[in-house]
């Protein structure tokens, strides 16, 4: 193999003087491109908060929201794994929004525009086909593991009770004008809440899950019905489901107003 | 008069400094992400030779708790970081930069000759013309470790819209310990690097804000001129440039 020849550097023949000079303008023009940096980090610590973070990073986490959003797709789905792979004891990692009993008049509450709330049951949901899913789980924190949920697809759910969408029709993914932009939940002491953007709640592995490795949920997994979504963080994954809204401002979350990217999808 | 060799172009030198803060921000906040799970360690049977990290290490450099903030400044500065290693590859492409870079067959013997000479057992070091051998592979594979290092972190970023690349690189834990290996080798770099750089005085260190360093006569260390031939023989006495300055100083050799 012949190899490049590697040329040799240019050389110059020059006065004392403007060697002195050439290297007092270049190390000036360091200094001034070296306070730079210290600006931007003065000007990002200076910034006003938006939500826990300072409103620069949010602007371009917004950004990079919408960059992401270009290629999220249906087709695009989360790795699945064979059962035996499910972890036998999923992490419990929060108890935001579970800090009461479950209560016992639960209903899951729908809110819709022009009509009385729909409330419905756990056997309302089990009706639906039924969806297992056996993925990673990741947490924002860094952590993943692969446990087993069952339950009914969000968008089959949607569909059936006609929800979602500004016409009261079931949704159309085809139709976006008439879909709300975000599906809003949260638990019946809304002491925990989140907000998804709708292509992440209609997509196909999207559950209202009722089941944990082939069991009903218990209270710290979210017991009676919680949102599976692997598209997106477990802190999206919200428990214990007590109302569900649309909307077409961000409804509010609750670690994103600690801080967190609203988007968090994966 | 003086001469001078022209060794590092402009556009080099931005990249290279802007790299720095922004390579340093992007180690910072992955510190401030890991944190919130930091399972790596080194491991010998039972007996733990690194962990990373201790608390002590954590509460030392104000890391605990600081995940959102971390991942805000991650998200952010990594448009940074990827623009300027793009903008770095594609100008040493067609500059033709990439010459002085990358390793040919003769680097690892370089290589060794260099660290044998950097350790004091070996009384010169073999001719160069603007990096050793040692020196093209190290900033070769940190430009490869950038790659690995970006397409390492859109496994981890969007492990479902990008599941091929995520599967491609064994998965998304496998995924996530590499971006992490990779970083730790960006650390051991840079002080190496640092103390590569002081070894090599001023003069060098110099020449990466102002791009040139005047060329002394009788240098030894700094073989720059003349094409080094295998069976030259490497005398530290005898500057390899010397008959060109003392026949005529002001023909300027040929470029090749």
């Amino acid at each position: 193999m012949s190899q490049p020849t590697e040329p040799q550097l240019p050389k110059d023949e020059i006065p004392e003087s403007l060697v002195r000079r050439r290297m007092i303008k270049s190390f000036g023009w360091f200094a001034l491109a070296a306070a730079v940096p210290v600006g931007v980090y003065e000007w990002i610590t200076h910034s006003v908060g938006a939500q826990g973070i300072k409103r620069p990073f949010r602007k371009v986490l917004e950004a990079n929201e919408q960059v992401a959003r270009t290629y999220f797709s249906d087709n695009h789905l989360v790795r699945t794994f064979p059962v035996e792979q499910a972890t036998k004891k999923a992490r419990i990692n929060g108890y935001d929004g579970l800090k009461s009993p479950i209560p016992e008049d639960w209903k899951l509450q729908i809110d819709r525009k022009d009509n009385q709330p729909l409330m419905l049951t756990v056997d309302d949901v089990k009706a639906l086909p039924k969806h297992e899913i056996v993925y990673e789980f990741k947490c924002i924190e860094g952590w993943s593991q692969v446990q087993h949920w069952g339950g009914a697809r969000l968008s089959d759910f949607l569909e059936k009770y006609k929800l979602g969408t500004r016409s009261g029709n079931a949704p159309n993914p085809d139709n976006t004008n008439d879909l709300f932009n975000y599906v809003g939940m949260e638990t019946p002491d809304k002491g925990y809440y989140v907000g998804i953007d709708m292509e992440s709640a209609l997509h196909p592995q999207t559950l209202l899950a009722y089941e944990l490795n082939g069991q009903p949920l218990n209270a710290p997994h979210g017991a009676p019905l919680r949102l599976i979504i692997p598209v997106k963080y477990g802190v999206k994954n919200l428990k214990r489901i007590g109302r569900i809204f649309f909307a077409d401002e961000k409804p509010r979350d609750f670690w994103a107003e600690r801080g967190y990217d609203y988007y968090v999808g994966l | 008069m003086k001469r001078i060799v022209h060794k590092h172009p402009l556009a080099i030198r931005w990249f290279h400094w802007i790299n720095f803060p922004v390579l340093f921000v992007m180690i910072w906040s992955g510190l401030l992400i890991y944190w919130a799970y930091d399972p790596y360690k080194i491991q010998i049977g039972d007996y733990t030779l690194i962990s990373f990290f201790p608390d002590g290490f954590y509460k030392a450099l104000n890391v605990p708790r600081r995940l959102a903030e971390g991942m805000a400044w991650h998200w952010v500065f990594m448009w940074l970081f990827i623009l300027n290693g793009i903008l770095y590859v594609g100008y040493t492409f067609i500059s033709g930069e990439w010459r002085h870079l990358v390793p040919d067959r003769n680097s690892f013997r370089e290589a060794i000759q260099v660290t044998l000479y950097d350790f004091g057992l070996r009384k010169t070091q073999p001719p160069f013309i603007k990096y050793n051998g040692a020196q093209k592979i190290a900033y070769f594979l940190i430009m490869l470790m950038g790659i690995g290092s970006v397409l390492t972190g859109f496994a981890i970023y969007k492990p479902t819209q990008l599941s091929w690349l995520t599967t491609l690189l064994g998965g998304y834990e496998a995924a996530r310990l590499e971006h992490f290996v990779l970083t730790v080798g960006y650390v051991l770099f840079f002080f190496i690097h640092v103390w590569q750089v002081i070894r090599a005085g001023w003069q060098n260190f110099q020449s990466m804000v102002t791009g040139f360093e005047v060329l002394k006569p009788n240098d030894p260390d700094r073989p720059l001129m003349g094409k080094p031939t295998d069976n030259q023989p490497v005398e530290p006495s005898e500057p390899i440039d010397a008959p060109v300055q003392t026949v005529n100083p002001s023909i300027r050799p040929t470029l090749s």
